[in-house]
């Protein structure tokens, strides 16, 4: 552990028991699909077979027929778009006249029993006319590819982004030597064990509930209101625990809005879970990505500038997408010192499911090309690949090239840690043939500085109730997809007003009940809902003290909150039990109750853009990862997998190695076989443009006896922005393993595979390649030709800029931007 | 959740009972084992029954029985955890363990049986898909369409047999009992599969696979060789089943390889090379090179198909190396061995 | 509702169960639907994920691929027969001290299909729990917590006093490397 002392909690700290463990382990947790009502009837949703077709006529004549049916829907009902960002309002809950992937949803049938909206479903009959496809981001770059969207900046190029932050070029020309990459990293998709479920209930007075398996609560509601027309007051949205989620269910999705049409109209409770197939076609995966990275570094190493392209191949819809190709050049600059730094991203649209945000959102991809380029320099300097990176670390408290405020910063020790583990110094280009260790860091947002849509509101809110009871009730919009919010909000609470977790309930991601919280998604809810919790609980404890040191005739300062007691520090005998002082406070105040609130603190950017990237804090992880590679198979087997993880301050360390370890898996996977990969049929037959493999079988992801040691390092270096000093650890630590295996790949066999996942031919390729006196490489070897634009001039904080672009206006950006906002007002 | 169609069941007490009812509507039948083939099969809609008949109950269909002569006679219902267990054939036929113990995953072998895995449909990623999925390729050769995606220009089905028991089987010489109302029959189990995705087996619609005889051991070593990605649940992209047996003076005196999951049926290998000859690399080396080009893997499983052509080259050699006492050149995979080891 | 429905009956945690469904339907399905235990999830129905796994009998299969019928009379456990009134099943103890249940979902059969595992072989080295457990998928652990933790329940199952383990044995020892030497 870290040697600088961090003060020990009676709960913060410790290994203590997930609140929602004895639930889990009981099968007591109730998943959506695992909710049912009277009257409840089944919905199945009808989806294309076309990757891309104009809907001619739908026939329900034959399903109307059937036994137990009982309604449909079809896009004539639901006819308002939506989508999760503002800017790509393009989704219909069922299309309107155009399917954009096989698996688009058409048309909706409800009936008594799930075999029979089966069934149903089955016999409609939906009249297709084929469209030309496009199928990948090249085809998408053809000046003669139909338009997908109406909303794309230019063709099927859903979004073009450029921007220059100091002189890049000049920044080239000083450095002894320049790298350049094309890397490509292969799309991939969540595959949470739990199958997407909803129930959506009408409640007779034109309210309408829905519990679902989401991971976003407050995002569905803002979608459903939009298209069911209803005032959000009317809809009530609860989130059941995700039997996980990794970002495939933070849209709001078509089989949600459909139930809760569909029980609006029928009047009576509607349920829906998805086949695993259906999870796949609404997928929000990893995009595809295509890097094309030029570095410039000093004979020692260091990075003299850095110019980053991304291409993203992003299915059928917006999604996340603008965010996702933000995040593809956003945190390139938060763990080494770039000094300049371009980034140009664009981001295509084919017709495949759409891509989102999957854990750590657009940057695994960028992140493998750099580290993967590191490695490339160090070897070509001749330097150690682990000195290189901690000669460049960010210092603390940096600003980046890109306006991004480092808060602390673990890395170098993240660094160290595993350097010490695998004996790096000793055995690193020592091992034999086939054998290799390889490095590499990552670094993560703390939440997302700025919300979805454009508002001054907080990002989390916390609610107390207390009473005579001593029991505690704690409300909050926050979501539990297996991360551990629930008990990380139970114990932030419990640790200020010095309770045990069983004195708490809590009631959570409920927008009938609970405040506001954003969601799940991007590493956000220890850092704001653990604040949010905090400034709530201390409130409720100030209250209580106020009362009590009025009675017991003592100053506040000396009461102690302590092992369910309020007593005096001085005189610990001397004191209440903590029920007895919620009662004094009562009696004191009246009816006891306390809000918290979060909102992030503004970023120093304030270029178009700058909305992306910023975060109240960054975790930092470093990665030493063991291979053997058969040379005569290319079968790559990882024995061992070293890594260290800054979590700022460890609120519970079993949860977080439960992170650790599960990103490493995630890691690993994406990096040796998970791929969301696609088959073309011929044109002049089926047409088809379809999911190789949507199911458990074929996609594969790592078993029980696939998975390697893991040696966890946590580092500790309390951030001053987190809840107790923590930051986040779901994403983080997914970021090194990917390159780290590749760089690991060229230690043990001397060749480079520049794109994941790693494939065994394509090691004996790269094999092959150095035999016959190539590089010995694998990967892409082009970038599409795609002009980016005139870039967005920023100058860097070393060049004395003040955040804000010099040629916005030049090149034709109007209006403020969302960083540019007044302060909004702190809560009372 | 994905659901069956609606179906009548049956549990037959009695072979008698078992043959007679199928022969009644072998079209619409289908014999229900373990289920881990047939039931996703059925749930997917890419096969059809309106009854199933389940032969669990069935005693004639159980039991390893070793008998007197050396042989060992398996129940076709026999699971494949009972084989992987079974001391006498740990013993015997380690190479059948080895190619059992890889199959699937342990809770799938829990319930799957060794007739049911000799009859496994082909399988391709063209067809082991949703209703759904298949019509968006508008079906194929296999089920309710006219091209085989594979290989669109070929007038036949291209699916994989992805049994790993069948090449074992087959290079050990064992035997399958086939009956119907009209009699039983015994053939080589070589000779139970077709090379054809569609008819990919010799059995009749009417006919039960009951049971499955191992021939003496003597003299003969056998192994499986597994490629997958995985290490669990997935299927062979790839299995070597190969059986050598010398003389007092280490010669050949056979030798059997056959491949699995690179045509629609187990090939046989020409081993001739080897026959008579003390064992050499050289040697070994000419029968996977005649193995790897009789090999035609395709376009429809895990992995790239020039990769896994290579790997038969590799894992015939592999496996062959292991049986003749030569070093190894590539490493062994570690499918199946876990169940010998513990 | 289905013309097809037939009686069934069977032991279910301890428990004579009858109960009516339809004769297609598996007994995933009756157990989530008929018998109102929805403990056992599904995450394929296919039998690629092992979500599903219940005992029949003491043995591990995946419910999605039996029909109920298949179950006549015979004795069945599915998660919910883990917990007793002396309270939870060390394997439910250890599970929820380790941290091996993130979301929960794949840790109904994981449970039961390790409490088959220590049945039949109580002092089962770490390989030889990832192999018994190789054919159920989980998402969120990366599986070495889930691993730990059937084997201090089956170190507590042998009557070891086996603690929990400290800060400094969490972080930067080998997890799920204990027995495999």
């Amino acid at each position: 552990m870290s040697e600088k002392p961090t003060p020990k909690g009676a709960m913060i700290g410790t290994s203590f028991r997930r609140v929602d463990a004895v639930a889990k382990v009981t099968g007591r947790t109730r998943f959506a699909d695992d909710l049912n009502l009277p009257r409840q009837v089944h919905m199945k949703l009808v989806r294309s077979p076309h990757p891309y077709a104009r809907i001619r006529s739908i026939d329900l004549a034959a399903a109307k027929a059937l036994p137990g049916v009982v309604g449909f829907l079809t896009g004539k009902d639901v006819p308002e778009p939506f989508g999760i960002l503002p800017v790509s309002q393009d989704e219909h809950a069922l299309c309107q006249d155009v399917v954009r992937f096989v698996g688009d949803p058409v048309v909706a049938v409800a009936a008594l029993t799930e075999d029979q909206a089966e069934e149903a479903a089955r016999l409609v009959k939906v009249d297709y006319e084929p469209l030309e496809t496009v199928g990948s981001i090249e085809e998408g770059l053809l000046p003669t590819s139909a338009p997908l969207h109406g909303h794309a900046d230019e063709g099927n190029i859903h979004k073009k982004i450029t921007m220059q932050f100091g002189d890049v070029e000049a920044g080239l020309r000083e450095a002894d030597l320049v790298l350049e990459d094309v890397m490509f990293y292969e799309g991939n998709t969540h595959l949470p064990m739990e199958q997407h479920a909803s129930l959506a209930v009408p409640e007779g007075d034109g309210r309408i509930g829905i519990w679902s398996s989401t991971q976003t609560p407050h995002y569905l509601h803002r979608a459903l209101t939009k298209v069911l027309g209803l005032p959000a007051s009317r809809i009530r949205v609860v989130a059941q625990p995700n039997g996980g989620g990794f970002g495939g269910k933070s849209d709001p999705f078509h089989h949600e809005i459909c139930a809760a049409k569909m029980a609006l109209n029928l009047r009576r409770p509607v349920k829906i879970c998805l086949t695993r197939e259906e999870v796949f076609f609404c997928h929000r995966g990893r995009h595809p990505t295509l890097m094309h990275l030029r570095t410039g570094f000093k004979k020692d190493g260091t990075i003299t500038a850095q110019h980053l392209k991304t291409m993203l191949d992003g299915g059928g819809y917006g999604s996340y997408g603008v965010a996702s190709t933000y995040y593809t050049g956003a945190l390139q600059c938060v763990t080494y010192d770039v000094p300049r730094y371009r980034f140009d991203g664009a981001r295509i649209f084919t017709n495949k499911p759409p891509c989102g945000p999957k854990r750590g959102h657009g940057t695994p991809q960028p992140r493998f090309a750099l580290e993967v380029q590191l490695d490339k320099a160090a070897v070509a300097l001749g330097i150690d690949p682990a000195e290189l990176r901690l000669k460049q670390v960010q210092p603390a408290g940096a600003i980046t090239a890109n306006w991004l405020k480092v808060g602390s910063i673990g890395l170098k020790e993240c660094i160290d840690r595993v350097v010490a583990g695998s004996a790096w110094k000793e055995r690193r280009g020592r091992l034999p043939f086939g054998h290799g260790l390889g490095i590499a860091c990552g670094a993560y947002l703390c939440g997302a500085g700025l919300p979805i849509y454009w508002n001054h509101l907080p990002h989390s809110g916390v609610q107390i109730k207390l009473d005579r009871s001593g029991g505690v009730a704690v409300f909050c919009g926050e979501t539990e997809i297996g991360q551990g919010s629930d008990s990380i909000l139970a114990a932030c609470v419990a640790e200020i007003l010095g309770i045990a977790l069983e004195d708490i309930r809590l009631c959570v991601a409920d927008t009938d009940l609970t405040p506001v919280d954003l969601g799940s998604y991007s590493s956000r809810v220890t850092l704001m809902m653990g604040n949010a919790a905090i400034q709530a609980a201390e409130r409720a404890r100030d209250l209580i003290a106020k009362a009590v040191a009025e009675e017991m005739k003592l100053p506040t300062t000396r009461l102690v909150f302590a092992d369910r007691r309020v007593f005096d520090a001085e005189n610990p005998g001397v004191g209440k039990s903590f029920a007895e002082a919620v009662q004094v406070a009562e009696a004191r105040f009246g009816t006891l109750g306390t809000t918290g609130s979060y909102t992030p603190p503004r970023s120093p950017g304030k270029y178009r853009g700058a909305g992306v990237g910023p975060s109240p804090a960054y975790s930092y992880s470093a990665a030493v990862i063991e291979v053997k590679v058969d040379p005569e198979t290319g079968i790559v087997e990882v024995p061992t997998v070293w890594i260290a993880h800054d979590i700022g301050r460890s609120l519970n360390p079993t949860l977080v190695v439960g992170q650790v370890e599960g990103s490493v898996y995630m890691g690993l996977g994406e990096a040796l076989m998970e791929e969301s990969a696609f088959r073309r049929l011929p044109k002049s037959r089926s047409r088809a443009l379809v999911h190789k493999f949507p199911s458990m079988l074929e996609y594969k992801s790592p078993t029980f006896v696939d998975m390697p040691k893991v040696v966890t390092y946590l580092v500790e270096d309390p951030d001053p922005n987190g809840p107790f000093g923590a930051k986040e650890v779901g994403q983080g630590p997914l970021l090194p393993i990917m390159p780290a295996l590749c760089n690991a790949i060229y230690d043990a066999v001397g060749v480079r595979v520049d794109q994941v996942p790693v494939q065994p031919h394509m090691i004996l390729k790269a094999l092959e390649d150095k035999r016959r006196g190539g590089v010995g490489r694998f990967g892409p070897k082009s970038f599409p030709k795609l002009d980016y634009g005139t870039p967005l001039m920023v100058p860097t904080p070393k060049e004395g800029g003040d955040g804000r672009a010099v040629n916005a206006e030049e090149i034709g950006i109007k209006g403020g931007t969302m960083t540019d906002r007044p302060a909004a007002r702190t809560s009372p | 959740m994905m659901r069956l169609p609606s179906l009548q069941w049956a549990a037959p007490r009695t072979l008698t009972e078992l043959t007679t009812r199928l022969a009644a509507d072998p079209a619409s039948t289908k014999l229900l084992a373990g289920g881990t083939d047939l039931i996703p099969n059925l749930k997917r809609r890419h096969q059809h029954a309106r009854q199933l008949l389940w032969i669990g109950k069935i005693s004639e269909l159980q039991g390893i029985q070793p008998e007197a002569s050396g042989e060992v006679s398996l129940g076709a219902s026999t699971t494949l955890t009972a084989i992987t267990r079974s001391d006498h054939l740990r013993r015997h036929y380690p190479g059948l363990v080895r190619a059992v113990a890889s199959i699937s995953s342990p809770v799938l072998r829990n319930m799957g049986t060794i007739g049911g895995n000799l009859c496994l449909d082909t399988r391709c990623t063209y067809y082991n898909q949703s209703e759904e999925w298949r019509r968006s390729i508008d079906y194929c050769l296999k089920e309710a369409g006219d091209t085989c995606w594979v290989a669109p220009g070929s007038p036949r089905c291209w699916a994989i047999s992805a049994s790993d028991s069948a090449p074992l089987l087959a290079a050990i010489g064992a035997k399958v009992s086939l009956h119907s109302v009209a009699g039983e029959r015994e053939i080589d189990v070589e000779k139970l599969f077709v090379d054809d995705g569609i008819q990919y087996l010799a059995k009749r619609p009417d006919e039960v696979l009951t049971r499955i005889r191992l021939p003496a051991v003597s003299h003969s070593r056998s192994t499986y060789w597994k490629l997958r990605r995985r290490h669990s649940i997935d299927f062979p992209v790839l299995g070597v089943g190969a059986m050598v047996a010398s003389d007092g003076g280490g010669r050949i005196t056979a030798a059997r390889v056959f491949l699995g999951a690179v045509a629609s049926a187990p090939l046989s290998v020409d081993t001739s090379a080897l026959l008579g000859q003390l064992p050499t690399e050289e040697l070994v080396h000419t029968v996977a090179e005649r193995a790897r080009d009789l090999a035609t893997p395709l376009d429809n499983t895990d992995f790239t198909l020039q990769w896994r052509r290579r790997m038969v080259h590799s894992y015939v050699d592999g496996a062959l190396r292991e049986l003749c006492g030569l070093p190894a050149k590539v490493v062994a995979p570690r499918e199946g061995r876990f169940a010998i080891e513990v | 509702m289905n013309a097809d429905s037939v009686t069934g009956s069977f032991v279910l945690n301890g428990e004579r169960k009858t109960v009516a469904y339809p004769e297609h339907h598996t007994l995933l399905e009756v157990l989530r639907e008929e018998c109102g235990l929805p403990g056992t999830k599904h995450g394929c129905e296919l039998g690629e994920c092992g979500t599903c796994t219940v005992l029949i009998e003491g043995v591990p299969v995946l419910s999605c691929l039996v029909l109920a019928r298949q179950c006549e009379d015979q004795a069945i456990e599915t998660v919910e027969g883990l917990e007793s009134a002396e309270g939870l099943h060390p394997l439910q103890v250890a599970f929820a001290d380790l941290g091996a249940a993130q979301c929960g979902y794949c840790t109904p059969g994981i449970l039961v299909t390790a409490k088959a595992l220590l049945a039949a072989n109580a002092s089962p080295t770490s390989a030889e729990i990832d192999e018994a457990l190789s054919g159920n998928l989980c998402r969120c652990t990366g599986y070495r917590k889930i691993t730990e933790a059937v084997d201090l329940a089956a170190a507590r199952l042998r009557g070891e006093d086996r603690a929990l383990p400290s800060l400094s044995e969490l972080c930067g020892h080998p997890h799920g490397d204990h027995s495999h030497e």
